[in-house]
Parts: C-alpha cells; sequence; structure tokens
C-alpha cells in the first residue's frame, strides 16, 4: 500500500517535472501561430490570453522564413546552408581529432605525455571570454575574419573535454586487441580506423551529438567572427527579427523561426538517443 | 616456417627489474617450442619481444636468419594467439580471420579500387576462399557470421587460432591461449593444437605455466625462472635429467620428493634417513651438503609381512615410516609419509590395506634418483650417466 503511494508521489514529481519543462517549449509553439497582435499582447504587454491557439496561423512559418535576412528567401537558405556547413565541419573536426589525440594520451608512451595531458586539461578551466580577444587579434592576423575558418580550423585540434572522455574510454579497450591489430599489419591508423573508431561509437556519438548542437546554436562566434549578411549563420540570421534598438517586433514569427531551426538538433538527439543506450550497455557486459 | 634464434636477449625494465636476462636459445625450422615457468619468469616478455610487441634491450632476435629487432610486429611475419582471444569485438568471425590478410593485399589501397578492379576482386575472392577452408578445418564454418561475443569460450579459441592460421605466418606463438578455458576443453584443444603442428609443420612458440601442457605439446621446452633459462631441453630430459633443482621440482607431478642432507663416504645423510649411494651411478662423490631428488614413483610402500622379500632393485634403501595422508586417484593413490620429520609423497598401485596412521616400509629407489647441490637453485650432480 505504502509502496503504491510513494509510487504515485514519484510520478506526481515527475508529471510535475515534465510540465515545467515542456512549457516554454509549448508557449513557443502557441505564440508562433497567434497573429502579430495577439503576440504582441500576449508577449509586451503580459497577456497571454489562451495557451491552445484558436486561430492557428500557419502561414507564421513560411512568412518568418522569408523575411529571415535582407533578401526574401535567399537570407534564410543562406544562413542555413553556412550553419550546415559550419556544423558539419566543426562536428565531424571535433570527433576525429579528440578520438585521435585520446588514443595517443590513452596507448602511446611518450615524454611528457602526463604533464601535455594536464596543461590539456588546464584549458578546461580557463573561461571562452578570457581567450575571446587574443583569438580574434589571432584571427584577424590571419586574415580569417569574415570567413568560416576561425569556426571550424580550431575544431581540428580537438576539445579539452572530449579528448579527457576518449581517453577514459580508450583506457579500457584492452591492450590484447591493440596488439593483435599490430600483428595484423595496422600501424597506429589503421588501429584507430579499424579498432578504436568502431569500439567508441558511443563516444563518438556524444562527441557528434554535444558539437553539433553547440555549434548549430552557437551565437557569439558568429556574430563576432562573420560580418557580412551572406555569411551569417541561422542562430545570426534569426537577429534580424529584432528592431534597431534591440526591441522585438514580430513575435510570432521570430518564435516560428526559432522553432525551425531547432528541428535538425531534435531529430539528431532523437537519432543518437539508441546509440548512447546501446553504448552504456556495451560497457557493461564488454565481449 | 622459419628457424628463431635468440642471442643473449635480455628485457630489463625501468629502474632495474629485470624480466629476461641473457636468453641464448635456437629453435629448429617446424619445431614446437614450449617456454614454461612459474608466472614472473619472463616467458611471456620472451615470446612478446620475438613478436615485437615488447622493444629489446640488449641481445639479437633472428627469425629466418633475419635479424628482426629493429622490425614492427606486422613486417615480422609471425601471428599470435593471446591468452583472452583479442577478437576485434565489432567483427564477425569471419572478418576477423580476414582482417589481417586484407592489409596485406597488393591491390589494397584506393588505386586498387580505382586501377585494378579486377585484380582487386580476384585477392577479395581468395581471402574469402581461404578463410572458409581454414573455418571448415576448424569446424567454425557455422559460426562465421557471428560476433565474437556470441560464441563460447572454447568457440573464441578457436577462432583465434583460425585468425593466426589463416595468415599462414613463419611462426606461431601462442601467449598461454588455454588457460581460459576449462579443464576439459583444454585437453581437447591440446591435442588439437598439437595435431596442427603435425599437419602444418609450421614453427611455433607457446607460452605456458602448466608444466603438463608443456610436457604433452613440446618438442623441446625452456623452463626458466626470474628471467633465467634454467634448461633447454626435450620433455624426456627436462624430467629424466633435470639441470637443477628448480626444474627438478617444477617438472612432473606430483613434485619430486627433496631431502636436504650431505653426502659422505658414499652415503647419503639425512637428519632421519641414511642411505648408500650405489658407487657405479656416483663414483668418488666428494663429500659435502646435498640434496636427494627422488619422485613420488620411485617410492613404494610395503608391508612388514613383505619386508626382506628381495624382489627390489638392489639400489636403495628400506625404511620404516608412519602414513599420513592417503588422496585416491581412481587407479592409483599417492600417499604421503612421515620418515621422523621428513615427509615425502609415494605415488602407488591401489593398497587397501594403508590406513591412514598405520605404519608402512618406504622403499626408496635410487635408480632414477638425482642428488642435487645443495639450496633451492641446486645444479644436478653429474654421475656414471652424463659421463656416457
Amino acid at each position: 500500500m505504502r509502496s503504491r503511494i510513494g509510487k504515485s508521489l514519484i510520478y506526481a514529481l515527475l508529471i510535475a517535472g515534465t510540465v515545467t519543462f515542456l512549457f516554454p517549449l509549448w508557449w513557443m509553439v502557441a505564440v508562433s501561430l497567434m497573429t502579430p497582435e495577439a503576440a504582441q499582447a500576449a508577449t509586451v504587454r503580459g497577456g497571454l490570453t489562451s495557451l491552445v491557439p484558436t486561430d492557428p496561423q500557419w502561414h507564421n512559418y513560411p512568412d518568418a522564413l522569408m523575411q529571415m535576412g535582407s533578401v526574401r528567401w535567399t537570407g534564410f537558405l543562406d544562413a542555413l546552408a553556412n550553419s550546415v556547413v559550419v556544423t558539419v565541419l566543426a562536428t565531424a573536426g571535433t570527433a576525429l581529432s579528440s578520438s585521435l589525440v585520446g588514443m595517443a594520451f590513452a596507448r602511446m608512451r611518450f615524454r611528457g605525455s602526463r604533464p601535455m595531458f594536464l596543461v590539456m586539461l588546464g584549458t578546461m578551466m580557463l573561461p571562452a571570454q578570457v581567450t575571446m580577444i587574443p583569438l580574434f587579434i589571432l584571427f584577424r592576423n590571419l586574415g580569417w575574419i569574415d570567413t568560416f575558418l576561425p569556426l571550424v580550423v580550431p575544431a581540428f585540434f580537438g576539445n579539452a573535454f572530449f579528448i579527457f572522455m576518449y581517453r577514459q574510454f580508450i583506457a579500457q579497450i584492452p591492450e590484447a586487441l591493440l596488439e593483435a591489430a599490430r600483428l595484423d599489419g595496422q600501424g597506429w591508423f589503421g588501429i584507430w580506423w579499424h579498432v578504436i573508431l568502431p569500439l567508441t561509437r558511443p563516444v563518438t556519438a556524444i562527441t557528434a551529438v554535444f558539437t553539433f548542437i553547440f555549434t548549430w546554436n552557437d551565437f557569439l562566434a558568429p556574430l563576432i567572427y562573420l560580418q557580412s549578411d551572406d555569411q551569417a549563420t541561422l542562430s545570426v540570421a534569426l537577429n534580424s527579427f529584432r528592431n534597431q534598438y534591440g526591441g522585438i517586433t514580430k513575435v510570432n514569427l521570430l518564435m516560428a523561426a526559432s522553432l525551425t531551426t531547432m528541428v535538425p538538433c531534435i531529430l539528431l538527439f532523437l537519432a543518437a538517443q539508441k546509440q548512447f543506450i546501446e553504448g552504456l550497455g556495451k560497457g557493461a557486459v564488454k565481449g | 616456417m622459419a628457424t628463431i634464434e635468440l642471442n643473449r636477449v635480455s628485457k630489463t625494465y625501468s629502474g632495474d627489474i629485470r624480466a629476461v636476462s641473457e636468453a641464448t636459445l635456437a629453435f629448429r625450422d617446424g619445431e614446437f617450442i614450449v617456454l614454461v615457468g612459474p608466472s614472473g619468469c619472463g616467458k611471456s616478455t620472451l615470446l612478446r619481444m620475438i613478436a615485437g610487441l615488447e622493444a629489446i634491450t640488449s641481445g639479437t632476435v633472428a627469425i629466418g636468419g633475419r635479424v628482426v629487432n629493429d622490425l614492427p610486429p606486422k613486417d615480422r611475419d609471425v601471428a599470435m594467439v593471446f591468452q583472452n582471444y583479442a577478437l576485434y569485438p565489432h567483427m564477425t568471425v569471419e572478418k576477423n580471420m580476414a582482417f589481417g590478410l586484407l592489409r596485406r593485399r597488393k591491390h589494397s589501397g584506393l588505386s586498387g579500387l580505382l586501377f585494378h578492379a579486377t585484380e582487386r576482386r580476384a585477392e577479395l575472392a581468395a581471402i574469402d576462399r581461404k578463410v572458409l577452408d581454414t573455418a571448415r578445418t576448424l569446424g567454425i564454418e557455422p559460426l562465421l557470421a557471428r560476433l565474437p561475443r556470441a560464441l563460447s569460450g572454447g568457440q573464441r579459441q578457436r577462432v583465434a587460432l583460425g585468425r593466426a592460421l589463416v595468415r599462414e605466418p613463419q611462426v606461431f606463438l601462442f601467449d598461454e591461449p588455454l588457460s581460459n578455458l576449462d579443464a576439459r576443453l583444454r585437453i581437447e584443444m591440446r591435442a588439437e593444437i598439437r595435431e596442427l603442428h603435425r599437419r602444418t609443420k609450421a614453427s611455433m612458440v607457446y607460452v605456458t605455466h602448466d608444466q603438463e601442457e608443456a610436457m604433452t605439446l613440446a618438442d623441446r621446452m625452456v623452463v626458466m625462472k626470474f628471467g633465467v633459462v634454467q634448461q633447454f631441453g626435450t620433455p624426456g630430459e627436462c624430467y629424466a635429467r633435470p639441470a637443477n633443482h628448480f626444474v627438478a621440482g617444477f617438472v612432473g607431478t606430483p613434485v619430486m620428493n627433496f631431502i636436504e642432507g650431505r653426502v659422505d663416504d658414499g652415503m647419503f645423510v639425512s637428519t632421519d634417513l641414511r642411505v648408500t649411494l650405489p658407487a657405479a651411478r656416483w663414483p668418488r662423490m666428494p663429500a659435502g651438503p646435498a640434496t636427494l631428488g627422488v619422485r613420488p614413483d620411485q617410492l613404494r610402500l610395503l608391508h612388514s609381512a613383505e619386508a626382506g622379500v628381495d624382489s627390489m632393485d638392489s639400489s636403495g634403501t628400506s625404511v620404516p615410516a608412519t602414513v599420513r595422508a592417503i588422496e585416491r586417484l581412481g587407479d592409483r593413490m599417492d600417499v604421503a609419509v612421515m620418515i621422523g620429520g621428513t615427509r615425502l609423497t609415494a605415488r602407488i598401485e591401489n593398497d587397501d590395506r594403508l590406513v591412514e596412521g598405520g605404519s608402512v616400509l618406504v622403499h626408496i629407489g635410487l635408480g632414477a634418483a638425482h642428488l642435487f647441490a645443495s639450496g633451492e637453485d641446486g645444479a644436478r650432480l653429474a654421475d656414471a650417466h652424463d659421463v656416457a
């Protein structure tokens, strides 16, 4: 009897939590389907009348995408293409370089590997804002401003957190497996490609999803490094819904555009979820 | 198929830990060599130096007459079977077996794919055939499409064997391949490996800590302790003419009985025992401390009624003793007896008249006994057989 009460309590808590977390999302959906007047009323004057749109304005979505940037449709399509290119390159770069470096730290014995590992971990302790200006000057001196290079190239030099994760995971792979691969004629790159990468798929999934979401949503770096309109990524292009003085005029369209840009991240997360869970199980029994 | 020559091979780890010191050994082409010794004796290190997985501190290793010290494992043309199988968990049995061959193709890279499509296809077909043939001989053909985690321990070990076999290397290396299997399967696989050697006539080097495995598999065996080679010879030699106290104790079950004492005027004397040493076997033994080694099957237990019946060989002595413990093995039994404070083990035919605590006469046969310099590593003292 007591367990039943306990259970209902747990479920009540879970439901309350879910509602709390889903509310902002639902609010976005609701506002994105309102007329401009209703949206204005709902946000600016705090008069949110209804959470269920009675007269859904579906055309808000095409309108929003069309009005993004300065040229009709082109602004959105440019931004989408830019976002895809930057995100895909940054994701691939982070996963490839982090797993390579992680393997080196986990498996290669070389002079200074420990201090180097500590220095690398140290970079995680630095606030990003501290390096922002020096980095900007560096990229300016390289002539990379208003190109994708500052957003993509650093990814190919690994990410301390993911390197750490790869290192811990790779250290658990039995040494004999790597030795077998060496006897089977593989060098370090062959071992990495044929043995390490397939066995670290869960880590790669986590790395890819996190990097994808971070890069896709990143606002600051594209804002700093990309200056021309046709170089803007989606997150920067969303900014065009704000007016000159920082106010927001078309809240309903902003919400519609924001929801559209979220879709790839949500789909990716759903697709990778299976991979995460599988990875957890695989680690436990280790065939 | 190739000879393997080790010339004063040593391995020192950081600090002053000597894993292997000055091993000089020559293995013949097609020989089945077993490296055996207690754990930490350096046998695996020696094997891994032959494989190229461990750097050689000093000395040279030559395979097929070619010094391979600086060659990476892939260029030594060796295949290895690991204790924990080391199958690639993400590849099917078939891929596991083919993996080493795929790398060794002539047209493996992009150029093969683009410019030598026909040759490439022929190569791949040849690999498929080879894998299938090998799988058939090992009886693992039905498992080819499975992943390693869907296999039992015995099946995994068979796949690991197959992966080595399919490569047709000059030398096969085995690092305790059977120690993860249960006793029955171990004996079965042992016979299979022996049969494999007979059929392929390949050079094989096999590491084990199990002296019985060593005895049954080896053409010649290397007995090691603390990184030092104690004896290199056929199992028969190591058993019948052990180089020292350690080898005598390590080879053969139950363990040889050792009695500390001294040689004095043609007699072996210990606190509890006086034995006349046959002069024909040990002429002119100098006096001094020594250890007498007698294998358990050289002891016979007599009941008082039989005493004096002179059916024994003339060399040896009968001494009264008490029975301490009896272990029945089915067809035979191991009996621990006490002569004063000296404990000896005898392996004898079943004898129901023996009871624990009862008294008995122990006949110590000296025909196959040995004398060693005293101490754990004491060398065997030369006897008449050595001169001949």
